[in-house]
């Protein structure tokens, strides 16, 4: 579910999300990844109602959920696609992906104008030995190149058929 | 295909490991199901951990009278071709590995803590009881808590998660600790580059991480368990959660553990995208629902940890190894390995690698021996320029430097460190200077602001060494760097600016050529563009 951030309900529902989760010990967090999930981001307006519900000041909650990386204030796009750019995936030829990505005219860490995808890189999915890495929407992708890239950008990635060892051919997937 | 209806039943193994996973291992096992299906076969398909071989991923294995006969890499679209082949009897073909757990690569492993993973169905309780799953525990519950710590102490077991503290000294510190209210946090953010061991085992034996935890709380008198797991592995998050609700059905968890007096109870946390969180007193504040600062020590964690309570705080591959420890006894574990580096450490092969994966055997082992003899060279064919040991904190190493025995404190004189066992190999077109500059950018990205020469330093970092590869007063800022690396190195709170000079020193060290700028941009332009 998606909800804009105006949406009168974002009290309603984080009010809710902290009430489930209020027995727990440092509930912070479990409250914020929960909240993303349902809202698909962590709306200012959540804030406030956070310092409320656990006691904290609003300081205090804006400083946590700006310190972690997964916590976004906006929407992401419809896809989110994340390349690791660890030593690792370096090592695999990473620069590759995130060159072919800027000449996407896409940005990393930003949504695409027309909300389609969100690229992000991240650092290590522990698929260290199988890079390129990149996750799609929290799947696991390995070896990936840039074709392949270019179909889970565009959403069009039907199955990894292709799978390990696939030639540049066989791996060509149909561009939207 | 052939058709054997008088043979029900036959048993395939597809791994549901995520790295299995991430190049088609479900689509395999769908295609395998299908045609089963289609042709009125009876197959049993059980969804495995990875063996670590993970250049064969995904590895699809079939139940035979000479043992588990192995083939991979597979692709959907060689299913067909090998049923028709006979797959389901264990028959040639071009994929056919023959019985895996005779493939030299991992029959001259020591698999100790990973003896599970690959091998059976990670949330299958009964099948982890067939393979001597919870007798550490039972062990364990018989013996008095200093017994079970003066056991793990005599081990040798040293913390796998990098710094290598003695798990016994730490479990004693807590045991010794007075009052109710004690902690097991398990350190599961595995944040480092080349480093997947710690999902793997979350992902391929649950129960053993579980079992672990438990036998600590026993050990140590707590009562209640932590698993911080990083959010980029939410294959692991339900992997773990799924174990954790059958352990407490069976009565692995919860009041009375196995019908004794212990009470135990574990929950998952994740954890939201900040490497600095794997530092232990950081990875505390963020389960206290806290922006993840790092905390002055003292006081340690052992005696003020989680909410200010006395608290174990270990590696998944420490607790994943203290069951074996209990089940087949210290000495046993302690003759395995070189001086102080005691057991078995589970080696990752990852980045440019012809055969990438985990490689289980003691210490000692040298890193020519994994990254050539193990890992086949490179995966592009070129020949290997430098590895990366321990994680991104860790020295980049020259092949003269791949003699070196892999152990704790020859790794420390040599100016490198062991870490948490990953090793990201690199071919001849790496730029050294650029991965010097990542290896601060990195740090100023992930530090956790608390002190200023890791916050600013690392900026500072990435400036001075764009200027030396822009040849701007190179000898200036040549010694301005070593100035910089030398107050990272004594004046940073933990260890995330206290280590980032090494990858930086040692880059400079051994490859001094790749920071003059007049490398072939052509040649060295792949791994940060
Ligand atoms: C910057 C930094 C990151 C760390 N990341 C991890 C990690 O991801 N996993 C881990 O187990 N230990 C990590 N550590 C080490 C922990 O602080 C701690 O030593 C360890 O969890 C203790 O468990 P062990 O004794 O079983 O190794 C890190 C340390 C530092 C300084
Ligand atoms: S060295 Fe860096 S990460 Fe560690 S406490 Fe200081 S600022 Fe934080
Ligand atoms: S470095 Fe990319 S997955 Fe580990």
């Amino acid at each position: 579910m998606k909800i804009r951030t105006s949406d009168p309900t974002v009290e309603q529902v984080v009010r809710k999300i902290a009430a489930a989760h209020r027995e727990q010990r440092g509930a912070l967090l479990p409250i914020l990844h929960a909240v993303q999930a349902e809202l698909g981001h962590v709306p200012k307006e959540a804030v406030p109602v956070l310092a409320d519900e656990l006691n904290l000041s609003r300081a205090d909650v804006h400083g946590v959920v700006s310190f972690y990386h997964d916590f976004r204030d906006e929407p992401a796009g419809h896809r989110t696609v994340r390349i690791c750019r660890a030593e690792a995936c370096q090592a695999q030829g990473a620069g590759y992906l995130v060159e072919y990505v800027r000449q996407m005219g896409l940005t990393m860490g930003r949504t695409a104008e027309d909300g389609s995808v969100t690229v992000e890189q991240v650092f290590c999915l522990g698929n260290c030995a199988l890079g390129p890495a990149v996750e799609v929407d929290g799947r696991l992708h390995g070896r990936v190149d840039t074709e392949r890239l270019g179909a889970l950008l565009h959403g069009t990635d039907q199955t990894r058929r292709d799978g390990v060892g696939a030639t540049p051919d066989e791996s060509e997937a149909p561009r939207s | 295909m052939t058709q054997h209806p008088a043979q029900p039943h036959v048993r395939i193994y597809v791994p549901r490991d995520s790295a299995a996973r991430s190049v088609g291992a479900d689509e395999v096992a769908a295609t395998i199901q299908q045609a089963a299906d289609s042709a009125d076969v009876a197959i049993e398909l059980v969804r495995t951990g990875s063996r670590g071989m993970l250049w064969l991923e995904p590895l699809v294995e079939v139940a035979t009278e000479h043992g588990r006969i192995g083939y991979g890499p597979v692709t959907p679209d060689d299913v067909p071709a090998l049923l028709a082949a006979g797959l389901l009897e264990g028959d040639e073909h071009p994929l056919r590995l023959g019985p895996v757990d005779e493939l030299p690569w991992l029959a001259r492993q020591n698999r100790v803590t990973f003896a599970r993973v690959g091998v059976i169905d990670p949330l299958d309780a009964d099948d982890y009881l067939r393979h001597g799953g919870l007798t550490g525990l039972r062990t364990a519950l018989k013996l008095t808590p200093a017994d079970v710590v003066a056991e793990v102490t005599d081990s040798g077991l040293r913390g796998r998660g990098g710094a290598g503290f003695p798990a016994g000294i730490k479990w004693k510190t807590v045991l010794d600790c007075p009052g109710e209210l004690k902690f097991i946090c398990c350190n599961a953010d595995e944040g480092d580059s080349g480093t997947f061991a710690d999902r793997m085992l979350m992902e391929g034996d649950p129960f053993l991480l579980i079992e672990g935890m438990t036998i600590a709380a026993h050990a140590v008198g707590a009562r209640e368990g932590y698993l911080y797991i990083r959010s980029e592995y939410p294959d692991a998050v339900a992997t773990m959660r799924a174990a954790i609700d059958i352990a407490r059905e069976r009565g692995w968890l919860g009041t009375s553990v196995l019908g004794t007096p212990l009470d135990f109870d574990l929950h998952v946390r994740v954890g939201a995208g900040a490497y600095i969180c794997g530092e232990e007193t950081s990875m505390l504040e963020s389960l206290e629902g806290k922006r993840g600062m790092v905390r002055a020590k003292p006081p340690i964690p052992a005696i003020e940890g989680l909410f200010g309570k006395p608290t174990v705080v270990n590696n998944v591959l420490t607790l994943g190894t203290v069951p074996v420890v209990l089940a087949q006894g210290a000495k046993a574990y302690q003759e395995l390995g070189v001086e102080r580096s005691r057991g078995t450490q589970v080696f990752q092969l990852g980045g440019n690698i012809a055969r990438g994966g985990i490689v289980e055997t003691a210490f000692g082992i040298t890193l020519r021996e994994l990254i050539e003899e193990y890992g086949g060279g490179t995966r592009s064919g070129r020949p290997v320029r430098t590895a990366q040991v321990g994680g991104p904190l860790g020295a980049y190493l020259p092949p003269s430097s791949f003699d070196l025995p892999m152990d704790y404190e020859a790794f420390a004189a040599a100016g490198a460190m062991v870490g948490h066992g990953g090793i990201v190999v690199f071919d001849d077109t790496v730029d050294m200077a650029a991965q010097a500059r990542f290896a601060m950018e990195f740090c100023a990205a992930e530090s956790c602001g608390k002190c200023t020469p890791c916050r600013v330093g690392s900026v500072r970092g990435v400036e001075v060494i764009d200027k030396i590869v822009a040849g701007e007063q190179r000898d200036e800022n040549l010694a301005l760097l070593d100035d910089l690396c030398e107050l990272m190195t004594e004046g940073s709170l933990c260890a995330m600016g206290g280590l980032t000079p090494l990858p930086v020193r040692s880059a400079l060290a051994h490859f001094a050529d790749d920071f003059l700028g007049e490398v072939a941009a052509d040649t060295r332009t792949k791994g940060t563009a």
